[in-house]
């Protein structure tokens, strides 16, 4: 039992604490760092930096142009991206359809799209859920016909995130009808320039346009976009739940929220004195932290179990679950501890088009925003009763 | 980074089990329950000879040396074999003799199992607040008269020496003017008054008149006892985290069992999705609660008193949570059966209870983290 870094990891943090205070752009931090939005030419503009350094494919083998790194590794660069502040890499090219290419697609998807996926030439959204298929994933409707050469697809996706600035789409079909309703679906890349396809934005409760509904009318795509064999694309699918899943909780970036939250609950006054020595307030604080400081060591503990090569598994799930959970208790105590500063709503300083926001509270203006936007953690990808489902039936055997 | 027990951890765990489970099953615990000490002479002499009352002791003392992480990992077993026997009330006695030093004879029966010590700590008023102490010391000659009375000192009637604090100067809630003593409990002046706890432990009530006691009874400086009582309770708040952690397993173990067997509705009563979801939970609880328990015996020798109390209170908050969560609910979904005192799930349940009421509650750690320097700093 030994909780301490090597020396060797030491020296990998350093080193790339070393390079992010050299290479993260200033202005990109600050919007990081104060909760504003962030643009497509924000994301892409940290990508292609991170790209330069070749550090974009933490999880990738090196023979694909990743960094090879060990878990913990990954574990210390994405503690200190969230330490630093940096825009998030996005995970639906890096790491949900490059895994599964990299399993299963052929030597010709191999060469085309890893490399594009981590020069960001290609911006990549996924198309899982359909209206009718949310939890229930495997019953999704959406049809691709195989005539001749191409597969025509006909259906629609929902919850596309950022899928207003995607160049493809990686998407479950249906491509029989027939059997067990997960035996008929098959994974397809789609061109998002494709004649048919009609992207709708879908407006959240925050007004933010993040997720969109995806149209397909009579589109026609390549059968060389199939990946691995016709009605196999469930078992891919959960190849891609079941992968790069450590980072799930974001410890690290609930880390510094956490010091956000205190920072802004010294400097809000309740009956004179600063918020965070009121007991009942700051008891909320402390049980939050404490819950953040146990799914730290839970983290280590699963990565430190992946490191010896048995794989994160279904805990994963439990993973999700206290770090979803945990990130929405920072939001929602963010938004109490600004108290009435909570409602001024300014869309113009959220995205950075004013230096200042017009209630002239800087810290306090983003955070309602940021309260409705996270309750999306605990439905999107699984939602934390699906998680619990895995949980009952991998690791307990009900 | 390595969170594997070594081999050595492996083996004194995998012997313990295998005594619990050939020597001190529920129902040869129940007979040690009626007994009239509450305890097992066989029970203590088998603990001696696996090594368990040497682990923490120094070699020089005839011990095993063993860190925090060993007493977790003993401590674990204690708890999924809800072993009663005075092991946890010896090994906190010991740490006191540890920090105050000078105390090499003792300690050496300690090791050698002829040494039984209970911590007369707690007094009425005090509640869970160690340094509000109204038992005085006063000097006289060349040593000390105590005077006063100690509540609730678990296995205070088993033990043969006491650990006790006393006040030589101060007012009543001072941490300075804090003195520690240990003495025989058969002591002239010491009155000991032993019940049953409802966890089917042993406790007493211990009063102290005119008790005459030599110099050498001192342990560390007078009046300067304040350090070693929080750390030596820090020690033994890790022990207890470590045992409820073993108790989780256990009762988790049992009341998942129970889902997958008890039949209702002509199907397995695991089936149901709102048990399911519960047991999920509790599962959540209990690696949570083992992350922090963790932590605490990697932190509670930290040379840094401040992180070693912020880790410490942390890990009792979050497993004080844990414990009733789990608790409450393996008694639910045990049904009927979990009100009876039949099941081992119902001492399981009251031993968390009254782990959650030992040395602190969640609430006294929440306010003890949150007066951390760390707390206010950066996260």
């Amino acid at each position: 039992m030994d909780l301490t870094y090597t020396t060797d990891d030491e020296a990998f943090r350093l080193m790339v604490r070393n390079y992010l205070e050299q290479h993260l752009p200033a202005d990109l931090q600050q919007k990081v760092l104060n909760h504003k939005r962030l643009s497509k030419d924000d994301l892409v503009r940290w990508h292609k930096i991170v790209a330069q350094q070749g550090w974009v494919g933490t999880g990738w083998p090196v023979e694909y142009g990743g960094t090879g790194w060990s878990p913990v590794q990954r574990h210390i660069w994405e503690e200190e991206c969230a330490h630093a502040g940096t825009p998030p890499i996005l995970p639906f090219g890096v790491n949900m359809v490059a895994p599964v290419i990299m399993a299963f697609g052929n030597a010709a998807q191999k060469a085309h799209y890893l490399p594009r996926i981590l020069s960001c030439e290609d911006w990549w959204c996924q198309g899982y859920s359909e209206p009718g298929s949310g939890s229930d994933l495997a019953s999704l409707k959406t049809r691709a016909e195989r005539q001749g050469d191409h597969y025509i697809v006909n259906g629609q996706k929902t919850w596309t995130t950022l899928g207003q600035h995607a160049d493809m789409i990686f998407c479950l079909v249906r491509t029989d009808s027939g059997g067990r309703k997960q035996e008929g679906i098959s994974f397809l890349l789609i061109d998002m320039k494709t004649p048919g396809i009609t992207v709708r934005p879908i407006i959240m409760l925050d007004e933010d346009h993040e997720v969109n509904e995806v149209f397909f009318d009579n589109v026609s795509v390549p059968v060389q976009n199939l990946i691995g064999e016709e009605n196999k694309g469930w078992t891919y699918a959960k190849y891609l739940l079941g992968h790069e899943r450590t980072n799930i909780a974001a410890v690290g970036r609930a880390k510094r929220e956490m010091e956000f939250l205190k920072r802004i609950a010294l400097d809000q006054q309740k009956n004179g004195a600063p918020l965070l020595d009121d007991p009942v307030f700051a008891a909320k604080v402390a049980s939050l932290e404490i819950e953040l400081m146990a799914l730290e060591v839970t983290v280590l503990r699963v990565i430190s179990l992946d490191n010896a090569k048995r794989g994160p598994g279904p805990e994963a799930s439990m993973l999700k679950i206290k770090g979803t959970e945990i990130q929405q208790a920072l939001t929602e105590l963010m938004l109490e501890a600004v108290g009435p500063y909570g409602l001024p709503f300014d869309p113009d300083f959220l995205h950075g088009s004013s230096e200042h926001s017009l209630a002239e509270d800087d810290d306090a203006a983003p955070l309602a925003s940021y309260y409705f936007n996270y309750r999306k953690t605990s439905i999107y990808g699984g939602s934390n009763e699906i998680q619990k489902n895995i949980i009952t039936q991998m690791i307990l055997g009900l | 980074m390595d969170f594997t027990f070594t081999q050595e951890q492996q083996q004194f765990s995998d012997a313990l089990r295998r005594w619990v489970d050939k020597d001190y099953t529920f129902d040869q615990r129940k007979k040690i329950v009626r007994s009239d000490s509450g305890t097992s002479d066989i029970a203590w002499t088998t603990l001696t000879e696996l090594g368990m009352t040497a682990l923490p002791v120094a070699e020089e003392q005839g011990g095993f040396n063993g860190s925090a992480i060993d007493m977790q990992v003993v401590m674990h077993e204690i708890g999924r074999g809800l072993v009663i026997e005075p092991y946890w009330s010896t090994m906190l006695g010991a740490q006191f003799l540890t920090l105050a030093g000078g105390q090499d004879h003792l300690l050496e029966q300690v090791a050698s199992g002829a040494l039984k010590l209970a911590c007369a700590l707690g007094e009425k008023q005090a509640r869970h607040d160690l340094f509000d102490i109204a038992t005085t010391a006063t000097a006289q000659g060349d040593g000390y008269v105590l005077n006063g009375t100690k509540t609730v000192v678990i296995h205070g009637a088993q033990a043969g020496m006491l650990v006790v604090s006393a006040r030589s100067s101060g007012t009543r809630r001072d941490t300075a003017g804090i003195s520690l003593f240990v003495l025989p409990s058969t002591t002239p002046g010491v009155t000991v008054r032993d019940y049953r706890t409802i966890d089917c432990q042993r406790a007493a009530d211990v009063t102290f008149t005119d008790v005459q006691l030599p110099a050498s009874a001192l342990l560390g400086q007078a009046g300067e006892g304040w350090d070693i009582l929080d750390a030596a309770t820090d020690y033994g708040i890790t022990l207890l985290c470590a045992e409820a952690v073993g108790v989780m397993e256990s009762l988790n173990q049992a009341t998942l069992e129970y889902l997958k067997t008890r039949q209702q509705f002509g199907v397995p009563i695991g089936k149901f999705q709102a048990l399911q979801h519960r047991m999920a939970d509790m599962f959540m609880h209990l690696e949570q609660a083992r992350s922090m328990a963790t932590l605490a015996a990697v932190k509670v020798t930290s040379t840094d008193p401040a992180e070693r109390r912020r880790t410490v209170s942390a890990a009792k908050a979050r497993i004080g949570q844990a414990m009733k969560y789990v608790g409450q609910q393996a008694v639910q979904l045990h049904g009927g059966m979990g009100v009876t005192n039949e099941l081992p799930a119902a001492h399981h349940f009251k031993r968390l209870t009254i782990i959650e009421l030992t040395l602190g509650d969640t609430d006294h750690h929440l306010a003890r983290f949150v007066a951390q320097p760390g707390f206010r700093q950066a996260a």
